[in-house]
Order: structure tokens, then C-alpha cells, then sequence
């Protein structure tokens, strides 16, 4: 099958320049700390190859005529030992330079590519982000980086193997051409076997690397829902489900060693076969007087010494479908474009609050995600037109899924809308330079996110705020009260995402980090739902509609906090369905107004039918006793 | 062994294991191990053996065959050759097998050490799950079992290979020459002194280097996890300046442990390096007094060759022995963790199906090491009953419920179903015939219909059945791909709403006796859980139900209210009884009633 072979041969050209363009852009980015990586590489290359020529000629040179003399001078001695010690001093100073050169290079590459995925990250628009799993972010962040410059550490010492390998190849011409032949011969065939090796052995890697993603994930997710996993009982399938996927990795990995042990053994066996093909022809050359056996014997040697090192070829081969997946992997990263762009404009924002309008907005996740090439059936919100004039507030309110937390998110540019426009004191959000519209406005999401950091750098994230600001904010969140009983107070580390804060506590701290900004446009959404409705009724009244002449639009639920708005939206389906103060809406829209006296309606019917139900409870009890 | 029986460094006050033992404790963890261990071991020292044969070749071609008088003796070196050959191909072989059987005995020893880690993770009460980070629980069960799977198969073998290789070695060099074989060995042992105490710098500068890994992962996982909330505040340069800190830290810390690690590398180069140039210094003199001859001098740095490699090989091995110690003493920790709050397994009791009847007899509860949240309740619960627990954040209501499922058992009192102390009844009776439903909707990244069925075996009709007698068919279909839309990670596709919705409809489909709701419908619209509270009360209808109540509406249409004050039970009756008496109860009642009404 010749043709297959030239296909296979073409692919593997392919691959190889692929990775050399990879290795090509490390090279620009590190040049000098790779120059003297392959600088020592090739003195370690150059004086392996001469330790042989070294142990040679003091063989033939020094140590031959002081047994024929029957006694070592001190002056044989000391170029003995000078000799081989000087090459031995050398060698190490290669190892040493191509190993630390190599090191600093992968770890310098690595880190100037982990800023600039990181920045990435930072950069690119939310929409992006919802479309990648963190995990998969985490991993390009930090392992696929680590694959892609790992061929560093043995690329070095592989083209250092090459020169050590043409100056063993001279030394043998030089010695003797016949016996040069078992070099030529043994050397490209154990280049030839490493190669084989390394490709079978890559794909099996992967499959192991790829299974072994898979288990962590399994393992993650089922630890995430331990408490559900626990409720449900369901621990024997969750093991059963984490035993087929180890089950799987444990004969990927077997395959894998079993490759590896079939090879192993050959590509020591050959070096050594070399070694006895050189005695073997050898004793010829010897009889014939072509060759000495001090001649013959650093032959023998010779290849023993180049065997090892020869793998390092090998190394770096196994080494190029990693690179590549890595380097596929960041620079997809790299690569995405965002389209979150910004305009010129700052907002001098005189007034308190902010001026909002909504024209014609409407958001498709399908459409943002461009997942489907057609628009959703529903659209998570459709030709939304409101205004909301400085300094009101509005409540939102809407069932489960009807779009709120999707609107409360144009409002602050989480997202750029798919039709329509957001306007800030009739300036288009997209027209607001970076940063701009942070300054003016705050969101506090329904699930807050707390950083690993104290409170002070929880609520002021960085900026110059003086304390008295913050436990001002702190203040009317109700979060003085328990930041104030913390050891440490405001310097207190809160932990990973806030672990050491109840939902309460958290929801509080995230409000007291908007405020902190006191920003003209304020979004609540369902910010307050882990908090006591006393508790909430006094945050509301702090941030009392109106007294601080901030804008607040505020996703809600309880009657308390529509009843603080000045107006109400009624949104369903996407749709904003009417809007007008709570008594007009009351009075004129049918699904708003079940939505909002749900509670009282069915306290008025439980009331109606309370007598039947004790009736029928006491029937029931009378017939469980009798049982 | 005596490297290898170094005292653990942490430990504190528990017992200090010596790695010996651990490595002992790991393998009886995992018998595939040592499945055919003796055969592997026979083969390895075959293979060992095997590999001297080049030195004695080279000596013998040189002294016998080369070096004769009257020229060389080629049919004798053909015969030692062809020999040669032989043990060549033996070696490979028996190379081979070793690996191979090394494999399949380690990936399969570790499979079973990865699973038993992972059920008992499981089985470890709800507060021993939270005190650990997720990630670290994770790395127990995948990079820990890992480590120790590649050091098996490289390492521990090597080493023994390597000792076996060590002694051959030593053993040949001394019958060639005892003073060389001292000579050498005065060489290699200052090496080994420096490569100990290098070993203990190295090995804290590789925590080090895990550590820092440990802060480039929590910053990168900040800035993605917290991606809304770092645009929405606008705050990108200070993320990327923590950013940029942890992945500084971690280069430093990176190069700092691979220049030390070169250091050591490149020693071992050198001293092997300078054993050759002494062994030919020492060797001519020896030669030039007629103790040796010229092939024996030859095949003797043959012979250091052969002794060098696993030196230096050794030393590796045990660099990564300690890593391996480490992993492993974390897995057998997971392990020996116990589960207290354990199955009674077959010795238990199953409790026959029908509503249940609650008791907590004086139940107390305090966290480990923290004060007392619950103080002697002892309550009485009817079967059939509906049952709402209210009172403030930190009332004790939350930890009721779960004393009540038994994710924690009582620090004095018990809780008992039907009369049975839940601490004998058999967790598959327990979970089947009491479910809870948690705040926080938990799902996996599946469909919703998977994840309704997570809790067994139901066909899709009833599922589909369930969400319609909840009265949630409309909400489903709403849904991109109704009930095959993915949920995504954690459910984060959904609304905390919508995750509520997909959690209860999940307790509907297990059909429980006692149906116990912590603050279930929380983040779910009015109307929505007016729709669902209704349907609900027709499931509890003939079984048992308590609901830990944050609304208003679940008090009332509760047949009895316990209201909770600071760990104690201080009022209970029924909503309209309760709102009548002075007490806490008229008090909540009030502001939600405050909360509830219009202008």
C-alpha cells in the first residue's frame, strides 16, 4: 500500500510543520533563553560524542603505554584525569545551561500566554462566556498552555542529539567506514522505532488524557450534588456511574502500557545488538589490521554512550500532538473575537438619577449564541419600549422565566441586545466608553458572586474608598450589623465565593458593594430573596425610592417592594405586557393581577374551605387509626 | 527500605505514619497490586540480570578473543556473541512481560482505590463534605490516584530494578577489582548525602509549585466564574492585576524548583563523569602493577555505566516516592474519614411503606466545635399530617429538617420514624420512603428529563404526567427543546426558578411518605407556587409533609405551625390559633401580612 504510505507520510510532514510554525512563535517570543538552551545543548551534543573519542585516546595514548611500562607516572595520571574530567566539566555545563534555558523557557512562554488568555477572558463579552463551560476556560487557562510549550524542555536537548549524533557518525568514518555502517544503520533504525512508538503511543495518550478529563468531571459534578446525590439515595448509581468511566480509563491506560511495554524493550534491545554487530564485524577488522582493539572498543562504547540520548528525538515527536491540541485550544481563545465594542462617549450626569430608555429591545439567546442558525420560537424578550425618567422607581415583575433577569442584564451591558437599543441619558450603551457605564450604573444579580477577598475588598473592588464610605454602604445594605461581630471587620477574609457567609449575608454584601458606587441607575434583581422580609422591607425603605434621586429598577416579587415603586412593568413570555402603577394595573391587566394576589386568593379560598378540609383530615385520622 | 520509612511531616496530634506503612495500608487497599507480584518480581531480576551480559561480553571478546596471542579468535567471539544474543532477546522478553503484567496490576489496583475513595466520599455526613473544598475532594479520587499509578509503574518497579541492578553491579565490580568497586563507591557516596538533603529543597520547592497552581486556578476561576459581576462593576484592570500576581508567583515558583531540580540532575552527571576519569586514573595504576588487564579495565567502565544509571535513576525514584507517599496518604485519609453518619446496613430495619410518624425525643444539635444550635426538642408529629416550620435566619428550622432526613444526627436525643430511631433504619428504606427537597436546586449537566428522573427509573410519560398534575406542562413547553433543553452546568441554563421547579418535580416522581421542602419554592413567582403549593397538598394528602416555610401562604394552609426561636420550639398550633396568642408567631405574621398587602 504504498499510496496509504505516502498519504500517511504527507500527513506526518504536515503535522510536523504545523508544530514548527507553534515552536517558531515560542522561539520570537523567548530568543535569547532558547539560544542558550541549544548552545548548551550542543556542548553537551559535542562532548558526549568526545567522551568516547577522550576514553579512546588516553586508552591508546596513555593508559596502553604505562601497562607496557609496568608503571603510571604522575604525569600520565594527571592528562588522564584532566582529559576525561575536562570533558565531564563541560558536558555538565551543556546539561546545565540546555536544562535551566529550556525550564525558563517553557515557564516564561507559559506565563506570557497565560496574561494573554486571561486577558481574553476579561475582554470578551458575556455571551461568549455562556457559551464555554468554566472548566473548559480553567483548562485553557492553565493545562492547555502547559501542553502547547511543554516541547521546550525536549526540544533543546533533541537538536542537541543531533549534533552529538554527526559527530559520533565522523568518529566512526574517521575510525573506520566499514563499522561506521552499524552507525548508520542502528541509529536512523532507532529513530525510525522511536518514531512508530511516539505516534502509536500519542493517540493512546490522548484517549487516556481525554477519559481522564472525563472521570475528574464525573467526579466534580457528583460532589457538587453530593447533598442531592444524598437525599435521593442515589449513591450506589452514582458509583456505578464513576466505576464504568475509571473502568474505561483503567483499559485506555492498559493499552497505553502495553504499547509502551512492547517498545521499551526493542528500543533498548537495539543499541545493544549494535554494540555486538560492531564487536562481531569488528573481530574482521581487527585481524585484517584495518582496526586496533583500542579502536574497536570505543566503538562498542561509543554507541552505548549515543543509545540514550537518541530517545530525546523520540521525546520530542511524542511531545507534537500535544503542542498542537494545546495550541489549537489557546489559540481559540486568542482568536474569538468579541463583539462587545465601545464608543467615545463619557456621561456627565449631573442629575442623581439617570435618564433610561428602552427602544424596541429584544434579546434571543439562539441568535446571541448563533447555536442555531434560526430565531427562537419565544425570544427571551421581544420589542421592549419603556421610559423611566430620572430618579423613578419601577418594579418588574413577571412569572418564572417571563425574561426579567435577561432585561435587568441589557440594562447594564451584560449583553448587547439582538434588535433595539438601551439608552443611558439618551446615549446608546454601545456608545459609552470602557468603563463609563460601570461609573453610572450597578447591578445586583439574584445570584451574587463573592470574591475570595476581605469585605472592604469585596465592596469597594479596588477602589479608593475611604472606610467611612464603606460602612456607610454596609449600613444600608444591613450588613453593618454582622460585618461589625466579624474577628477581623472589614479586614476579614470571606473565603472562596464567600463560603463563610450565609445567602443572606452574601446577598447583603453585594448590595452594600453596588452602593458603595452610588450609582444614577440602580438594578435590583430579586437581589433581596435570602434576606428576612423585615430585613428587606428596611433595606428598601434605606434606599427609600427616591431619596438618594438614584434610578432603581427593581425585580420583584413580595407586594411590599412593588408597593415602594412608583410604577410597575408587568412583563410575560418576553413581552412587556402593560405597565402603570399597581392599582392600574389591578384594575386593568388580568395576568399581572393574578400573578400578584395569588397569596391572597388562596388564603381566601383556604379560608372558605378550612371547615371541609378539618372535616375530611378528621376522617382520615380516624381511618389511620383503625389500621 | 530505610529511605523510604521517613516519618510524615504533617500529622500534628494523629498518629505519624511511616511511608512503609502507608505504602503497606495502600497496597492492602488495592490487592490487584500485589496479584502476581512474585512472578513480576523473578521476571524483573531475569531482566536485570540480563543487562550485565554486554560488560562480561566485552571483556571476554577483548581478553579472550581479541587480545590472544597469535591474533583474534573469531569462532570464539561468534560464540560469545550468538550468546550474547540470546540473552539479549530473553531480556527484552522478560522486559516485556514485566511491564505489561506492571500495567494491567496497577491500573487495575488503582481503579478499585479511585471507586472506594469515591463511595466513600459519599458516604460522608453532609458536614463533613462541606468543611473540604470540592476541588480538593475531586483531586483525591483523579490526580492523587494518578501520582500513585505512575510512580507504580515507573517508579516503584525501577527502584526495586534499580536496587537489584545496584547490587549486580557492585557484585561484578568487586569480583574485577575490589579497589575500583571501593574507588567507585567513594565516589557516589558524597553524591548521595548532597542528593538528601537536596531532596528535602526540592521537595518544598515543588509544594511550592503546587501551591501557586492551586492560586493561578482560584484567580483564573474567579475571573471566569465572576464574569458578570466583574463587567457589571467594571472592574477588568484589578482582576488582571490579580491575575497577572498569581501567574508571576507561579513562574517564580515554577523556574525556582526546576533550577534546583537541574542542579541535582546535573550533579549526578558530573560525579558520574568524574567516577569514570578516577576509575581510569586508579584502573592504569592497577593494570600498570599487573593487578588487572586492559579488558578488564575496559569492561569495568562498562560496568560503571551500568552502575551509575540506577544510581541516579534511584535517587529520582525516590524524589518521586515521597510525591507518591503523599498522594497516597491523602486518599487512605478520605478513607479512614469515618462516615458518621453511617448506614446501619443489613442489621438495620426497613420501614414498612405508609405515612410516617415524626418524633424528636429531647433532640440537642452543635456543629463540631460550635455552639449549640438546638436545645431538647421534643416534638410530636401525627402521620398525615402537614407540618410548617417557621421562625428567623438562624432559628434552627434549617438544621430541623436535616436532623429529620438524617444528613447529621443529634448530639443528644433521637429522632424517630414510626418509632424507629432513624439512626437503624437502612438508608435504601430511608432515602426512598423520605425525601427532601433542598433550597438550592442542584442539577447535572443533562436534560431537564434526565434530571427530574434522576431519583429512578421512569419513562418519559411519567414525567411528562408529573409536570402536568403540578401543573407545570405550560412552563416545560415554554422551554427551547421542552424537556430535552439542556439544564447546562450546575443547571445554569435555568433560572434558580426554573431549578426549583425541575427539583420538586423530582420529589412528585419519588412518591415519599414523608415529603420534607426547605424553603423549596423560594425564588419561584407567586402564582407559579400558589399552582404548586395546591398540588403538593393533594401529594401530601395521606402522607406526611413539613415544609420549612418562608411565606406566609405554607403557614396557613399548614394543619400545624411549630414556630422556631433560637433553637427552641416556642409556639405550635394551628395558623389560626397561633396568630391569635401573643408570641413570636403574630410578630413574623405581621410583616409578612405588611409584606403581602397593597398600599
Amino acid at each position: 500500500m504504498p499510496t496509504a504510505d505516502l498519504a500517511d507520510g504527507a500527513a506526518t510532514d504536515r503535522v510536523i510543520r504545523r508544530a514548527a510554525r507553534v515552536v517558531a512563535i515560542g522561539v520570537r517570543s523567548q530568543p535569547r533563553l532558547f539560544a542558550i538552551a541549544v548552545a548548551g545543548s550542543v556542548l553537551y551534543g559535542v562532548m558526549t560524542a568526545g567522551m568516547a573519542q577522550a576514553v579512546g585516546w588516553v586508552t591508546a595514548n596513555q593508559i596502553t603505554p604505562a601497562i607496557a611500562d609496568g608503571h603510571l607516572t604522575g604525569r600520565r595520571a594527571l592528562i588522564i584525569g584532566a582529559t576525561i574530567g575536562s570533558v565531564v566539566l563541560l558536558t555538565t555545563i551543556g546539561v546545565l545551561l540546555r536544562r535551566i534555558g529550556g525550564g525558563f523557557t517553557v515557564f516564561n512562554v507559559g506565563a506570557e500566554y497565560r496574561r494573554l488568555v486571561t486577558r481574553q477572558y476579561l475582554r470578551l463579552p458575556l455571551a461568549w462566556h455562556h457559551r464555554h463551560p468554566s472548566g473548559q476556560l480553567l483548562s485553557n487557562a492553565h493545562a492547555d498552555v502547559e501542553a502547547t510549550w511543554g516541547i521546550f524542555m525536549p526540544l533543546p536537548m533533541a537538536l542537541g542529539v543531533i549534533v552529538m549524533l554527526i559527530a559520533g557518525l565522523i568518529q566512526m568514518l574517521l575510525i573506520d567506514p566499514v563499522l561506521a555502517l552499524v552507525g548508520m544503520v542502528i541509529f536512523p533504525l532507532l529513530f525510525a522505532v522511536n518514531a512508530a512508538f511516539q505516534r502509536r503511543m500519542s493517540a493512546r495518550v490522548t484517549k487516556a488524557q481525554q477519559l481522564r478529563a472525563e472521570v475528574a468531571e464525573v467526579a466534580h459534578e457528583s460532589f457538587e450534588g453530593a447533598l442531592l446525590v444524598k437525599v435521593m439515595g442515589r449513591e450506589a448509581r452514582e458509583t456505578e456511574r464513576f466505576a464504568e468511566v475509571s473502568d474505561r480509563l483503567r483499559v485506555a491506560a492498559i493499552a497505553a502500557g502495553r504499547t509502551r511495554g512492547t517498545f521499551d524493550p526493542i528500543i533498548e534491545a537495539i543499541p545493544t545488538f549494535g554494540t555486538l554487530a560492531v564487536l562481531g564485524i569488528g573481530v574482521g577488522r581487527v585481524a585484517s589490521g584495518a582496526v586496533t582493539t583500542a579502536e574497536l572498543v570505543q566503538l562498542a562504547y561509543l554507541i552505548s554512550v549515543l543509545a540514550f540520548p537518541v530517545r530525546a528525538l523520540g521525546w520530542v515527536l511524542g511531545e507534537v500532538p500535544r503542542t498542537l491540541v494545546g495550541w489549537e485550544r489557546v489559540n481559540a481563545v486568542l482568536s474569538a473575537q468579541g463583539s462587545m465594542g465601545h464608543g467615545p462617549t463619557r456621561l456627565a450626569g449631573q442629575t442623581p438619577g439617570a435618564r433610561l430608555r428602552l427602544e424596541g429591545v429584544g434579546y434571543d439567546y439562539a441568535l446571541a449564541q448563533g447555536e442555531h442558525s434560526a430565531p427562537s420560537a419565544i425570544p427571551a424578550l421581544e420589542d421592549i419600549t419603556l421610559d423611566v425618567p430620572a430618579g423613578r422607581t419601577v418594579a418588574i415583575v413577571g412569572p418564572t422565566g417571563a425574561g426579567k433577569s435577561t432585561l435587568s442584564a441589557l440594562l447594564i451591558r451584560l449583553m448587547d441586545p439582538t434588535s433595539g437599543r438601551v439608552l443611558l441619558d439618551g446615549t446608546d450603551l454601545r456608545d459609552l466608553a470602557p468603563g463609563a457605564l460601570a461609573e453610572q450604573a450597578a447591578l445586583v444579580p439574584q445570584g451574587t458572586f463573592i470574591f475570595d477577598d476581605t469585605i472592604r475588598g469585596n465592596v469597594t473592588l479596588g477602589a479608593e474608598v475611604p472606610d467611612e464610605t464603606v460602612w456607610r454602604a454596609l449600613r444600608t445594605a444591613h450588613a453593618d450589623g454582622f460585618v461589625a461581630h466579624l474577628p477581623d471587620g472589614l479586614d476579614t477574609t470571606v473565603g472562596e465565593r464567600g463560603a463563610t457567609l450565609s445567602g443572606g449575608q452574601r446577598q447583603r454584601l453585594a448590595l452594600a458593594r453596588a452602593l458603595v458606587r452610588q450609582p444614577r441607575l440602580l438594578v435590583l434583581d430579586d437581589a433581596t430573596s435570602a434576606v428576612d422580609p423585615t430585613v428587606e422591607q428596611a433595606i428598601l425603605a434605606a434606599l427609600g425610592a427616591g431619596t438618594g434621586g438614584m434610578t432603581v429598577l427593581v425585580v420583584a416579587y413580595r407586594m411590599s417592594t412593588i408597593a415602594l415603586a412608583d410604577e410597575v412593568v408587568f412583563l410575560d413570555q418576553g413581552r412587556l405586557v402593560d405597565r402603570g402603577t399597581h392599582a392600574e394595573l389591578l384594575a386593568r391587566c388580568q395576568g399581572y393581577t393574578d400573578l400578584v394576589t395569588a397569596y391572597a386568593r388562596e388564603a381566601a379560598e383556604r379560608a372558605a374551605v378550612a371547615s371541609d378540609e378539618e372535616q375530611v383530615d378528621d376522617a382520615a385520622i380516624a381511618a389511620g387509626g383503625e389500621r | 527500605m530505610s529511605a523510604a520509612a521517613v516519618p510524615s511531616e504533617t500529622g500534628g496530634a494523629r498518629v505519624r505514619t511511616t511511608a512503609w506503612g502507608t505504602v503497606r495500608r495502600g497496597i492492602r487497599l488495592s490487592p490487584e497490586l500485589t496479584r502476581g507480584l512474585r512472578v513480576t518480581l523473578v521476571l524483573a531480576v531475569l531482566a536485570t540480570a540480563g543487562r550485565v551480559v554486554i560488560p562480561v561480553v566485552v571483556q571476554r571478546v577483548t581478553d579472550d578473543g581479541l587480545l590472544v596471542a597469535g591474533g583474534p579468535d573469531t569462532g570464539l567471539v561468534y560464540r560469545y556473541l550468538a550468546m550474547a544474543a540470546v540473552v539479549v532477546v530473553l531480556t527484552a522478553l522478560a522486559v516485556y512481560a514485566v511491564n505489561v503484567r506492571l500495567f494491567t496490576a496497577s491500573e487495575s489496583g488503582l481503579a478499585t482505590l479511585r471507586v472506594k475513595a469515591f463511595r466513600h466520599i459519599h458516604d460522608l455526613s453532609v458536614l463533613t463534605q462541606n468543611a473540604e473544598r470540592r476541588g480538593s475532594m475531586v483531586a483525591r479520587v483523579t490526580t492523587d490516584v494518578d501520582t500513585i499509578s505512575q510512580f507504580v509503574q515507573f517508579g516503584g518497579i525501577m527502584l526495586i530494578v534499580s536496587l537489584g541492578q545496584i547490587t549486580l553491579a557492585t557484585v561484578l565490580m568487586v569480583l574485577y577489582s575490589p579497589v575500583l568497586a571501593a574507588v567507585t563507591w567513594g565516589c557516589f557516596i558524597p553524591l548521595l548525602i548532597v542528593v538528601r538533603r537536596m531532596q528535602r529543597s526540592l521537595g518544598t520547592a515543588y509544594t511550592q509549585v503546587r501551591e501557586r497552581v492551586g492560586d493561578v486556578l482560584a484567580a483564573v476561576s474567579e475571573s471566569v466564574v465572576g464574569a458578570a459581576t466583574i463587567r457589571s462593576f467594571g472592574v477588568e484592570q484589578r482582576t488582571a492585576q490579580r491575575l497577572d500576581t498569581a501567574i508571576e508567583d507561579h513562574r517564580q515558583a515554577a523556574t525556582t524548583a526546576h533550577i534546583r531540580s537541574s542542579i541535582a540532575f546535573s550533579a549526578g552527571q558530573f560525579v558520574g563523569g568524574i567516577t569514570v576519569a578516577v576509575v581510569l586514573v586508579v584502573g592504569t595504576w592497577l593494570a600498570a602493577r599487573g593487578d588487572m588487564t586492559l579488558g578488564a579495565l575496559l569492561a569495568y567502565l562498562f560496568l560503571v555505566g551500568l552502575f551509575t544509571q540506577p544510581v541516579q535513576q534511584a535517587t529520582e525514584i525516590l524524589n518521586e516516592l515521597q510525591n507518591a507517599v503523599a498522594c497516597w496518604r491523602r486518599v487512605i485519609e478520605v478513607l479512614d474519614t469515618p462516615a458518621d453518619v453511617a448506614d446501619p446496613g443489613a442489621g438495620g430495619v426497613d420501614l414498612p411503606r405508609g405515612p410516617i410518624t415524626v418524633d424528636f425525643a429531647d433532640v440537642s444539635f452543635a456543629y463540631p466545635g460550635g455552639e449549640q444550635v438546638l436545645h431538647g426538642v421534643t416534638e410530636h408529629v401525627a402521620p398525615r399530617s402537614r407540618i410548617a416550620v417557621v421562625g428567623e435566619t438562624g432559628s434552627g428550622k434549617s438544621t430541623f429538617a436535616r436532623l429529620l432526613t438524617r444528613l447529621m444526627d443529634p448530639s443528644s436525643g433521637a429522632v424517630l420514624l414510626d418509632g424507629v430511631d432513624v439512626r437503624d433504619v437502612r438508608f435504601a428504606s430511608l432515602r426512598s420512603r423520605v425525601v427532601m427537597v433542598p433550597q438550592e436546586g442542584f442539577l447535572f449537566d443533562d436534560s431537564v428529563l434526565e434530571n427530574i428522573r434522576f431519583g429512578g427509573p421512569h419513562s418519559r410519560a411519567d414525567v411528562a404526567l408529573a409536570l402536568t398534575e403540578l401543573g407545570l406542562d405550560a412552563w416545560v413547553e415554554g422551554l427551547p427543546d421542552g424537556l430535552d433543553t439542556a439544564a447546562g452546568q450546575r443547571g445554569e441554563s435555568l433560572s434558580a426558578g426554573e431549578r426549583q421547579l425541575v427539583a420538586l418535580t423530582r420529589a412528585y416522581l419519588a412518591d415519599p411518605d414523608l415529603l420534607v421542602l426547605d424553603e423549596a419554592t423560594s425564588a419561584v413567582d407567586p402564582a407559579t407556587e400558589v399552582r404548586l403549593q395546591r398540588a403538593l397538598d393533594s401529594l401530601s394528602r395521606g402522607r406526611t409533609s413539613i415544609a420549612i416555610a418562608h411565606r406566609i401562604s405554607t403557614a396557613e394552609a399548614a394543619d400545624e405551625v411549630i414556630v422556631m426561636d433560637a433553637g427552641r420550639v416556642v409556639q405550635r398550633g394551628p395558623h389560626a390559633v397561633l396568630v391569635t396568642e401573643l408570641g413570636p408567631y403574630a410578630a413574623l405574621h405581621a410583616s409578612w401580612v405588611a409584606n403581602q398587602a397593597a398600599h
